[in-house]
């Protein structure tokens, strides 16, 4: 904040130091928040006509181009035309909910940015619970689906929200049991910290010796954000729209942002946790000011995988339900288990990175 | 656990066939793209295409139709309407002569039937409606079409020439 003090005239700064303590912590806050949530926003934006360039691109096609060059204004006119569409509430249905449900699945996938280090210190919240916290809240998003299904009053509607509920609930275990392999590597539950034990370059990030966790990881948050080939609650082919077919206008779109920002998160989070975040991948050349640390490598890494979603939805077929069930219970869970036990006998033998960090990881001694 | 297994389980694991997969999409990401900009750039149009319909006329201005009802006749939709009167001249002309571009199927017969060439279908296909009854083709508007694009016909017509 001192630097804002140093632009700002006198009589600003004495009423800033006028104002009661929680009114300055409050409003600070605030301002942190909208300095993370206005570039969110646009990335989500930006981050639906990334899509529909990349599919159009991937299938021999140009994309959007027409809006503004290039089609650059493309994103802006589709905000523009579903703001001033009619959001219709269907006749039969729980009002409360039905306008709640949208909400109740953006908020989480917004609130969880809270904990995300950009940079060495550089977060809204240090939480030293980070990781338990984005784990609570990326399973929240789940209960603004089934609401949405269930308060929509329509057959297809709750027939998406309780594929929803089933997969999301199937993924979030080996999602978590992929977390306790981080933890373990990491021996805490801090996002910096976590980053930090990443330090040394491309190789000493996590990705290598949890390399079968980061691919449960990542499928599994493509399957926790209804993505392609996971999509069967969306299913357009079989229940039309799933849970979102009665929605219509700002309460859509307000699902859609919602997809793109959890989207961004599991992206965001996949480079913090198994690519060192903020870290370069050239550790020795940690003061150089391009190729050193800083939040551009973390924003790379972050644009890198949710370019991978979008290549995945461009490629594979939707999964068939019972596939989806299959993969998650029976293939995820069991891998998980057991690199988690290979893990623990690397701890203990002292292989690899844990070499280092064995103090940590061997129980924080 | 048999070879076949532990190769099943290597491929699954080691995701060989979706990497595949992402291979074939990634290579045509950078593949030149074959979307056509519409308004700006069309597809080059064969001088057998069938559109618009038209009536032609004879180089001195007289209609060539005779209102032989050959057309009529050879129509698979029954869109075209004739009816036939002598003019004061004495020659045998068209009183009126209708169709309904709503039950027109644009298969060419009428054109093919006619053996004055006076009725025939033009390359233009950018056209619409805006109201009841404008389907319905009359023999001025027919008249007009043919005016308007008679150079575009007689070139098509003598493209097309040495095939008929």
């Amino acid at each position: 904040m001192e630097w804002l003090f140093s632009l700002a005239p006198d009589f600003l700064v004495d009423f800033w130091n006028w104002l009661p303590q929680w009114i300055q912590v409050l409003a600070e806050n605030l301002l942190y928040i909208v300095l993370i949530m206005v570039p969110l926003m646009l990335c989500v934006a930006y981050v639906t006509y990334a899509e529909r360039k990349i599919i159009g691109y991937m299938q021999v096609r140009l994309g959007p181009n027409r809006v503004g060059p290039k089609g650059w204004l493309q994103p802006i006119a589709d905000a523009l035309k579903l703001m001033f569409k009619e959001v219709i509430i269907p006749t039969n249905s729980n009002r409360f909910l039905f306008l709640l449900a949208p909400i109740l699945t953006l908020g989480p996938a917004l609130a969880a940015w809270a904990v995300i280090p950009f940079f060495d210190g550089v977060q809204l919240s240090n939480l030293n619970a980070g990781l338990l916290y984005i784990l609570a809240l990326t399973s929240m998003g789940v209960y603004g689906v089934i609401i949405a299904g269930w308060s929509s009053n329509s057959k297809y509607a709750i027939l998406g929200a309780l594929r929803s509920a089933a997969q999301v609930v199937a993924y979030e275990i080996a999602m978590g049991f992929a977390l306790v392999g981080v933890l373990m590597a990491s021996g805490s539950l801090n996002l910096g910290d976590i980053i930090a034990r990443q330090e040394g370059g491309f190789m000493s990030w996590f990705w290598l010796p949890l390399l079968p966790l980061l691919a449960v990881y990542f499928i599994s948050g493509v399957a926790e954000t209804n993505r392609a080939p996971f999509d069967v609650a969306e299913g357009e082919s079989e229940i039309v729209a799933g849970f979102h077919v009665d929605y219509s206008g700002m309460a859509f779109a307000v699902f859609f942002l919602a997809e793109y920002a959890n989207i961004i998160l599991i992206s965001a989070l996949t480079s913090l946790m198994f690519f060192g975040g903020w870290m370069s991948p050239f550790g020795s050349m940690a003061d150089h000011a391009l190729l050193g640390d800083g939040t551009h490598w973390f924003i790379l890494k972050t644009m890198f995988f949710i370019y991978i979603f979008l290549w995945f939805r461009a490629t594979f077929p939707r999964y068939r339900y019972d596939q989806i069930m299959r993969l998650g219970w029976k293939v995820f869970i069991p891998v998980t288990i057991v690199w988690l036990v290979v893990e623990a006998v690397m701890v203990v033998m002292q292989v690899g990175p844990w070499a280092v960090s064995t103090a940590v990881a061997a129980g924080g001694a | 656990m048999s070879m076949r297994t532990v190769k099943h389980y290597l491929k699954s694991f080691l995701f060989l066939e979706l990497i595949k997969g992402l291979m074939v999409t990634g290579g045509y990401l950078f593949k030149r793209k074959i979307t056509l900009q519409y308004p700006e750039q069309k597809t080059p149009i064969s001088p057998r295409f069938r559109g618009l319909h038209a009536q032609r006329r004879y180089a001195n201005g007289e209609e060539r139709c005779i209102a032989c009802k050959l057309c009529e006749a050879v129509c698979p939709a029954l869109a075209i309407t004739i009816d036939v009167e002598e003019r004061d001249d004495g020659t045998r002309r068209t009183s009126k002569y209708d169709i309904d571009l709503f039950k027109c199927i644009y298969c060419g017969f009428c054109e093919e039937a006619c053996p004055v060439d006076a009725i025939v279908e033009t390359d233009v296909f950018e056209y619409h409606f805006e109201n009841r009854g404008e389907n319905i083709m009359t023999k001025d508007k027919l008249l007009a079409v043919g005016d308007k694009y008679e150079e575009s016909i007689a070139a098509n017509r003598e493209a097309d020439a040495p095939y008929r």
